[in-house]
C-alpha cells in the first residue's frame, strides 16, 4: 500500500473508532441530566440512584471519547498536509471554534459534575451535566459544519495565486444546506444510541432484581429509555428523508451509489436486497419496493432518479477525466457500489430493527409488568450495538459515497494526502494507533461489563454531621 | 496592529496558557514515584489535578485549531515534518488521560502499577518533546520551497534542541512539586516543598543556557527582557520555596514558564517556521496566514469567547480551592463512583 492508502485506512479506524463512543457521550449526557433534574423535581431517590448507576458507565465512555478526539484533531495536519493548506482558511475555522465554545465547556463542567457532589448546590450540580451536553451539542454543529463543507463546500472562492479555498461568507459554511439535515440527523441518532444503551443494560437488570424496589427503578429507566429510542428514531427518518433530498441535489452519484442504479429511471425503486456483484454487468435478483427510491430523492414516487452511467458522463464533462489517476481509473467517478449499497441498508435497516425492538419491549413492560422470555432478553443484549452500527454504516456510507473526492468537486482524495509522508511514517502511526486502540477496546469493554454488572448501588448513610467539614473525606476520589 | 500578528500573539497565549496549566499536571504525573510512598498518597496526588486536567488539555486543542485556522500552511507543515514526535506524543497523552480515569476502576494493585506506570510515561514524553519541537522551530529545520519539511527524524534531535526538551521537563517538574506543595496537606506537602528547591536550581541552570542560546541565534531586545524576567521568576520560586511560601512559590514558576513561552514567540516573530535551506521558503506571519475575512471571524469569536472561558475555568480552580490529604482520601476501596452527598 501507498502512503495514501494507509492514511485512509488510518483516518477510516480512528474516525469509525472515536465515533463509537461519542453518540453515546451524546445521548447518554442528555439523559443523565434528565435523571439528575427528575430526581431534584420529585424528590424520588430512584432518579438519583439512576443518575449515578449510568453516571458512572458514563464516565468509562467519554475517556476513551475524549482521548480518541485528540487524535482526530492532529491528523489532518499529519497525514493530510495539502488537504490542510487547501481548506485551512475555511476548514479550520470551524474546528477551532469547537475548542473554543464546546471542548472547554465539556471538560470543565464534566471535571465540576464528577468532583462536585460537596462542593456544588444540589442545583447547580446538575446544571453542570446540562452544560456538558450544551457541549456536546456544539462539539457536534461545528465539526458536522467542517464535514457538510467537504460534502457541499458553499461560501468560499478559490484563488488561484494561492491555489487555496478562501473563505467569503462565513454564514453560508454554518448554515450549509447539507449541514443543517445533517446536524438533526446526527444528533438524532445520538440519542437513540443513549438511549438504547440505557435501555439494554436496565432490561438486564429488571429480570434479575431482587426487590421491588430495584424492579421500579429499573422498569422506569427501561420506559424512559425506550421512548427515547423510538421518539429519536422517528426524528432520525424524518431528517434522512430530507438529507436524501439534499443529497440528490448536491451529490446525485452518491444516491445512485446508494441503489447500485446503473441507468437513470423513471420512476425508479428502492431494493431491499440484492444478490450478485452489483457492477452493473448482469442482472441480479433483488427484491423491490416501487418508487421508494425516487420518493428518496426527489419526494415523490414517480421523479426521475439518474444513473451512474449518466452521472459518469456528467461529471467528466464537468470535471475533467483525472480524480486522482491512482485510485480511479481515468474519468471515473463511481464510488466503491457494493459498499455504499449495503452500509445505506444496514445503516437504516439496524435503525429499524432498533425501534421495532424498543416499540416490543415498551407493549412488555406496560403496567408494571417484568417480561420473562428469553427472546426479550436477547433483544435487549443487542438492542445496544444495533443504532451504534447503524451509526458507523452510516459515516461510512456518506464518506465513502463521497470518493474519489475529499471536497466534493474541488479536491481528491488522492491530492490530499502529505506530499512528505513517507510509508513507514504511514506504517509506524497505523499500527501504532490500531494496536492502542485494539488494547483500550478490551480494557474499556471489560471494565464496562464490570461496573454493569455491579448494577445501581444503595446511596449510602450520611456522614455524621457532626464533623467538621474539612476532614471529611472527599465525596468522590480517583 | 495587523490581523496576522495579532493571531501570532493569540497564539502565543494559548500556547502560554497550554504550558503553565498542563506544565504543573505533567510534573504532577512525573512526580508520582518520587513523591508518593502509598498507594493513598499517589492517589492524594492524582485528585489534586483530577477535576482540572482534561480542561488544561484543551488549551492545546484549541492553540491546534487555532493554528490550523489563523496559520494554515503552518499547521500543515509543523504537523505533517514533526510526525513522529508528534505521534509518541499523542500516544502519550491516550494512556495518560486514560490512566487518571481508569486506574481506581479496579481494586487491583497490579492493574494501578500499570496505569502509574502510563501516568508517569506519559507525562514524561510530551513534557520532554514539546521543548524538542518548540527549539526546532526556532532554530529552523530544512524547508523546501514547496513548504514541505525535508528534514527527517534524526535532524530534529540537536544538541540545541535536546537542551530545550531538557528545559520544558525541568520547568514542568518543578512546577508540578509547587503545585502539590500548594494543594496537599501533610508530609507530602512538605516532600514537595523541598523537592522543590534542588528542581529550581536544576532548572535554572538548564533554562539560562538554552535561554541565552537563543536569545543569541534570534534574539530581540523583547524577548531579552522576557528571559531574563522568566530567570527572575524561577529564581523566586525557590526562595518562596525555601521560606515556605507555597502560594507565591508556584506563581513563581507559573510566571516563568509564562514569560519564557512569551520570549521564545517573540525570538520567532515575524517567522512562525524558518529554513534552513538557501532555496527554501520559511512560514512568516504572512505567508502562512489565512485571508484578512477568516482572520476577522474567528477575532470577533475569541474576543466574545475567551473571557467566559477564562471566567469559568477560573472558577473551577476556585471550587476545587480546599487542599487535599490523606485523612480526605475516601478508605472504601477505590471510589469509581460519586458516594451520595
Ligand atoms: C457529531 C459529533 C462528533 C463528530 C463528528 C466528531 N466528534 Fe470529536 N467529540 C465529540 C463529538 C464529535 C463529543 C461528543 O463532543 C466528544 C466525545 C467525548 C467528549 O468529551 O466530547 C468529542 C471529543 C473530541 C475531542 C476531545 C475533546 C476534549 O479533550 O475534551 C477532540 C479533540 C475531538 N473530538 C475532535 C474531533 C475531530 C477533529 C473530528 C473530525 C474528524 C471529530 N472530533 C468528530
Ligand atoms: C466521526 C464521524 C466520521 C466518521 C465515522 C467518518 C468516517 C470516514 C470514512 C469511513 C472515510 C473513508 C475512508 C476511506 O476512504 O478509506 C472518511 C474519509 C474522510 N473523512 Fe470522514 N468521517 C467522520 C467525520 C469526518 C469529519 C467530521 C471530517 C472533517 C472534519 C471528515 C473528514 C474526512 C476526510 C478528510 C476523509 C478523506 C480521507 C479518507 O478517504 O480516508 N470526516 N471518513
Ligand atoms: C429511515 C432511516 C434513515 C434514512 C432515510 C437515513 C438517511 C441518510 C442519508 C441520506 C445519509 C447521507 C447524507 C449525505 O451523505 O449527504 C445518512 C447519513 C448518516 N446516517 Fe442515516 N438515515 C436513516 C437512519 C439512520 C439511523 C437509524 C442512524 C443511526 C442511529 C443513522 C446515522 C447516520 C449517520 C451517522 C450518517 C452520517 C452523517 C451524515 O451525513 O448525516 N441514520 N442517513
Amino acid at each position: 500500500m501507498d502512503p495514501t492508502d494507509i492514511a485512509r485506512w488510518q483516518f477510516a479506524i480512528t474516525t469509525v473508532y472515536h465515533f463509537l463512543f461519542v453518540p453515546i457521550t451524546i445521548g447518554l449526557s442528555a439523559i443523565i441530566a434528565g435523571y439528575e433534574i427528575t430526581w431534584l423535581r420529585t424528590g424520588n431517590e430512584q432518579w438519583l440512584r439512576l443518575t449515578k448507576f449510568f453516571g458512572k458507565l458514563f464516565l468509562i465512555n467519554v475517556a476513551i471519547g475524549i482521548v480518541t478526539g485528540i487524535v482526530q484533531e492532529f491528523q489532518f495536519g499529519m497525514n493530510w498536509s495539502d488537504y490542510s493548506r487547501f481548506v485551512g482558511d475555511v476548514f479550520g475555522a470551524p474546528l477551532a471554534i469547537e475548542g473554543l465554545l464546546a471542548f472547554f465547556l465539556e471538560s470543565t463542567f464534566l471535571g465540576l459534575w464528577i468532583f462536585g457532589w460537596d462542593r456544588l448546590s444540589p442545583k447547580l450540580h446538575a446544571a453542570c451535566m446540562v452544560l456538558v451536553h450544551v457541549g456536546t451539542l456544539f462539539s457536534s454543529y461545528f465539526i458536522l459544519a467542517a464535514n457538510s463543507w467537504m460534502q457541499n463546500p458553499v461560501g468560499f472562492a478559490y484563488n488561484p495565486d494561492t491555489g487555496r479555498a478562501e473563505m467569503n461568507d462565513f454564514a453560508a459554511v454554518m448554515f450549509n444546506k447539507v449541514q443543517l439535515v445533517t446536524f438533526p440527523h446526527v444528533v438524532l441518532s445520538a440519542y437513540m444510541t443513549g438511549a438504547a444503551f440505557v435501555v439494554g443494560i436496565a432490561l438486564w437488570h429488571l429480570r434479575r432484581a431482587t426487590t421491588d424496589v430495584d424492579r421500579v427503578l429499573y422498569r422506569a429507566a427501561v420506559r424512559t429509555g425506550a421512548g427515547v429510542v423510538l421518539v429519536a428514531a422517528l426524528g432520525v427518518a424524518i431528517s434522512g428523508d430530507f438529507q436524501g433530498k439534499i443529497m440528490t441535489e448536491v451529490q446525485p452519484m452518491k444516491m445512485a451509489a446508494a441503489e447500485g442504479l446503473y441507468e437513470t429511471e423513471d420512476p425508479a425503486d428502492f431494493s431491499l436486497f440484492q444478490l450478485g456483484t452489483l457492477d452493473g454487468e448482469e442482472e441480479t435478483f433483488s427484491i423491490k419496493i416501487p418508487g421508494l427510491l425516487s420518493y428518496l430523492a426527489t419526494g415523490a414516487p414517480s421523479g426521475e432518479v439518474e444513473g451512474i452511467n449518466d452521472l459518469r458522463e456528467r461529471y467528466r464533462a464537468e470535471y475533467g477525466s483525472d480524480p486522482g489517476a491512482a485510485y480511479y481509473s481515468p474519468g471515473d467517478y463511481t464510488p466503491v457500489i457494493p459498499l455504499t449499497y449495503w452500509t445505506f441498508r444496514l445503516m437504516i435497516g439496524l435503525g429499524v430493527a432498533a425501534a421495532v425492538i424498543a416499540m416490543w419491549i415498551l407493549w412488555l413492560t406496560r403496567a408494571g409488568r417484568t417480561p420473562q422470555g428469553r427472546g426479550v432478553l436477547t433483544a435487549a443484549v443487542a438492542l445496544p450495538f444495533l443504532p451504534l452500527l447503524a451509526n458507523s454504516f452510516g459515516w461510512i456510507f456518506t464518506e465513502m459515497g463521497r470518493q474519489p473526492w475529499a471536497v466534493f468537486g474541488l479536491m481528491t482524495t488522492e491530492h490530499s494526502v502529505s506530499p512528505g509522508l513517507s510509508t513507514g511514517e504511514a506504517w509506524t502511526s497505523l499500527i501504532a494507533l490500531t494496536a492502542v486502540y485494539a488494547v483500550l477496546a478490551v480494557i474499556e469493554v471489560r471494565l464496562l461489563l464490570t461496573w454493569i454488572a455491579k448494577g445501581a448501588d444503595q446511596l449510602p448513610v450520611p456522614d455524621d454531621p457532626d464533623r467538621a467539614d474539612d476532614d471529611r473525606p472527599l465525596a468522590f476520589a480517583y | 496592529m495587523e490581523l496576522t500578528t495579532v493571531w501570532f500573539i493569540l497564539i502565543a497565549v494559548l500556547w502560554i496558557g497550554y504550558f503553565t496549566l498542563e506544565g504543573f499536571d505533567f510534573g504532577v504525573g512525573m512526580l508520582m514515584p518520587v513523591l508518593a510512598r502509598n498507594d493513598t498518597e499517589r492517589r492524594v496526588m492524582i485528585n489534586t489535578i483530577g477535576p482540572v486536567w482534561d480542561g488544561n488539555e484543551v488549551w492545546l486543542l484549541v492553540a491546534g485549531g487555532a493554528t490550523f485556522a489563523a496559520f494554515p500552511e503552518w499547521y500543515a507543515t509543523l504537523f505533517s515534518g514533526f510526525y513522529l514526535p508528534l505521534l509518541l506524543i499523542l500516544i502519550a497523552l491516550i494512556v495518560r488521560g486514560l490512566a487518571f480515569e481508569y486506574r481506581a476502576k479496579r481494586d487491583d494493585d497490579r492493574w494501578r502499577a500499570r496505569w502509574d506506570l502510563a501516568i508517569v510515561i506519559g507525562s514524561f514524553v510530551p513534557a520532554l518533546l514539546w521543548g524538542v519541537a518548540f527549539a526546532n522551530i526556532l532554530r529552523g529545520v530544512p524547508i523546501d520551497a514547496d513548504l514541505e519539511y525535508v528534514g527527517g527524524f534524526f535532524n530534529l534531535l540537536n544538541p540545541y534542541a535536546l537542551l530545550g526538551g531538557l528545559t520544558t521537563l525541568g520547568l514542568f517538574v518543578t512546577h508540578g512539586a509547587l503545585f502539590i506543595a500548594l494543594k496537599t496537606d501533610g508530609e507530602i506537602r512538605h516532600r514537595a516543598r523541598h523537592l522543590a528547591v534542588p528542581c529550581v536550581a536544576v532548572t535554572a541552570a538548564l533554562a539560562v543556557v538554552f535561554l541565552a542560546w537563543t536569545q543569541q541565534q534570534t534574539g530581540t531586545a523583547g524577548s531579552a527582557v522576557a528571559f531574563v524576567a522568566a530567570a527572575v521568576g524561577l529564581v523566586s520560586a525557590g526562595l518562596f520555596a525555601r521560606a515556605g511560601r507555597e502560594g507565591r512559590a508556584f506563581a513563581g514558576t507559573f510566571l516563568a514558564i509564562a514569560l519564557a513561552v512569551g520570549g521564545l514567540f517573540l525570538a520567532l516573530f515575524p517567522d512562525v517556521m524558518p529554513t534552513t535551506l538557501g532555496d527554501g521558503t520559511g512560514l512568516t506571519t504572512t505567508n502562512a496566514a489565512a485571508t484578512a475575512y477568516t482572520l476577522r471571524i474567528m477575532t470577533v469569536v475569541a474576543v466574545l469567547f475567551t473571557p467566559v472561558v477564562l471566567l469559568y475555568q477560573g472558577w473551577t480552580y476556585w471550587v476545587f480551592r480546599k487542599r487535599i490529604a490523606v485523612h480526605h482520601i475516601p478508605t472504601t476501596a477505590p471510589a469509581a463512583a460519586p458516594t451520595g452527598r
